[in-house]
């Protein structure tokens, strides 16, 4: 039984009746399909975002950093790239993050698990892919994501590349251990509400264009029309992608819907995965931002390893999938 | 005026919702009658400092009262008076 069937009848009264569009038509397909997963999104997104954060508020990132300053390299990476799904993260706490984490002692490459999977893995991005994919392709990206971030900050923790920060980080030294003030569960319950409010306030208008153009290509382009571009065979559609997703990170709530109706139309999935993650994790605000505290050839670096992680997870895929 | 050396400060890193915890912020304390100048910091590292990695943060005599969000003038009232 599909839980989504109520939306599905919801979906079919509005196409049909309300709107009393021929069935079987390429309209009625596209404002079907427009309807069922705009209620579906968001539905979706209200639970999951709520649920999430009240999680949260029981482990901030404060808490979460004196965790990884007791954790040894290794495991401080797993940890640190778990603790990443269900910290929020926008370039603007990308700063607060870094100088709270490496100030209070924690290990660089442990730090950059983190920069790695926070964003990568995040609940829009988790709820996009569960709606428009189901749970086994959002299930790969998340192991696949959380592995690319351990190991790139594995990599990273091994290069050394401390000498890379920008001196002032390390001219202040902090206590990693914060007693925060005491949340009630009420406190949790308005963190919560408001949370998901500014994030829903935020994403609703990508995500509507996002399902909007996905609900056009699904009627009226035809099938496997991209196939002969971006199929699986074609080794240049992996690198591409992961070009095209860099400057895409304040879109990622309509790139996720877009591309969902790009595979139905012949993109093949490592592909589609592989530039879902660049979307997300190689962001170019982020990069702007993160050169106030470090040198432009530590991002680099970063940004390359994050990168080659990504194009290898999106060739496995194409080949196994 | 009592308190004279009490100090309330909101920390935020410039987000709309860090300037909404300050103007409520103003209003508890003038509520509460306090004549304490509420200040409005705008310093990542000052949060960090204070161990905070969120914002808006609310402190009271220099210790986090509030970390992450903004709740209603009636719980910002109460977290000041906890603290001071």
């Amino acid at each position: 039984m599909d839980i989504f069937y109520p939306i599905k009848l919801l979906a079919d009264w509005f196409t049909f009746s309300l709107f009393s569009i021929t069935p079987q038509t390429l309209l009625a397909d596209a404002v079907n399909f427009f309807i069922y997963d705009t209620i579906k999104i968001f539905i979706l997104l209200t639970v999951i975002i709520f649920a999430v954060s009240v999680i949260r508020s029981f482990l901030p990132p404060e808490k979460i950093r004196f965790i990884l300053s007791h954790k040894n390299k290794y495991t401080g990476n797993v940890i640190a790239s778990l603790l990443g799904i269900i910290t929020p993260f926008c370039s603007c706490s990308a700063i607060p993050l870094f100088l709270g984490f490496v100030q209070a002692g924690v290990p660089l490459g442990t730090t950059f698990s983190f920069l790695v999977a926070s964003p990568m893995i995040n609940e829009v991005a988790l709820v996009l892919l569960l709606g428009m994919f189901g749970w086994k392709i959002a299930l790969i990206y998340i192991v696949s994501g959380l592995i690319i971030a351990i190991l790139s900050g594995i990599i990273i923790g091994k290069m050394k590349m401390e000498n890379l920060v920008e001196p002032f980080v390390y001219e202040n030294s902090i206590n990693a251990k914060t007693d925060l003030p005491n949340m009630t569960w009420s406190d949790r319950f308005t963190y919560a509400r408001d949370y998901t409010w500014d994030i829903i306030k935020k994403v609703w208008p990508y995500i509507l264009i996002g399902i909007g153009v996905g609900a056009w290509i699904h009627g009226y382009v035809p099938a496997d029309f991209l196939a002969q571009y971006a199929g699986s065979g074609k080794w240049y559609a992996v690198p591409l992608a992961v070009l095209i997703g860099i400057p895409l990170y304040s879109n990622a709530a309509s790139i996720i819907p877009l591309v969902g109706a790009l595979t139905e139309k012949g993109v093949s999935m490592g592909t589609t995965l592989a530039f879902m993650m660049a979307v997300t994790a190689l962001s170019l605000p982020e990069f702007m931002i993160l050169k106030r505290v470090m040198k432009t050839r530590l991002i680099l670096i970063f940004a390359g390893i994050v990168g080659v992680g990504i194009m290898f997870t999106g060739y496995l895929f194409n080949w196994i999938l | 005026m009592e308190n004279k050396t009490a100090s309330i400060q909101v920390l935020g890193s410039g987000c709309p919702t860090c300037k909404k915890l300050f103007e409520i912020t103003e209003k508890a304390v003038s509520d509460l009658g306090l004549g304490i100048k509420v200040e409005y910091i705008n310093d990542v590292q000052k949060i960090i400092s204070m161990g905070v990695m969120q914002s808006p943060v609310l402190a009271v005599n220099g210790k986090p009262a509030l970390v992450g969000f903004t709740p209603d003038i009636e719980k910002i009232k109460k977290a000041i008076q906890d603290n001071l």
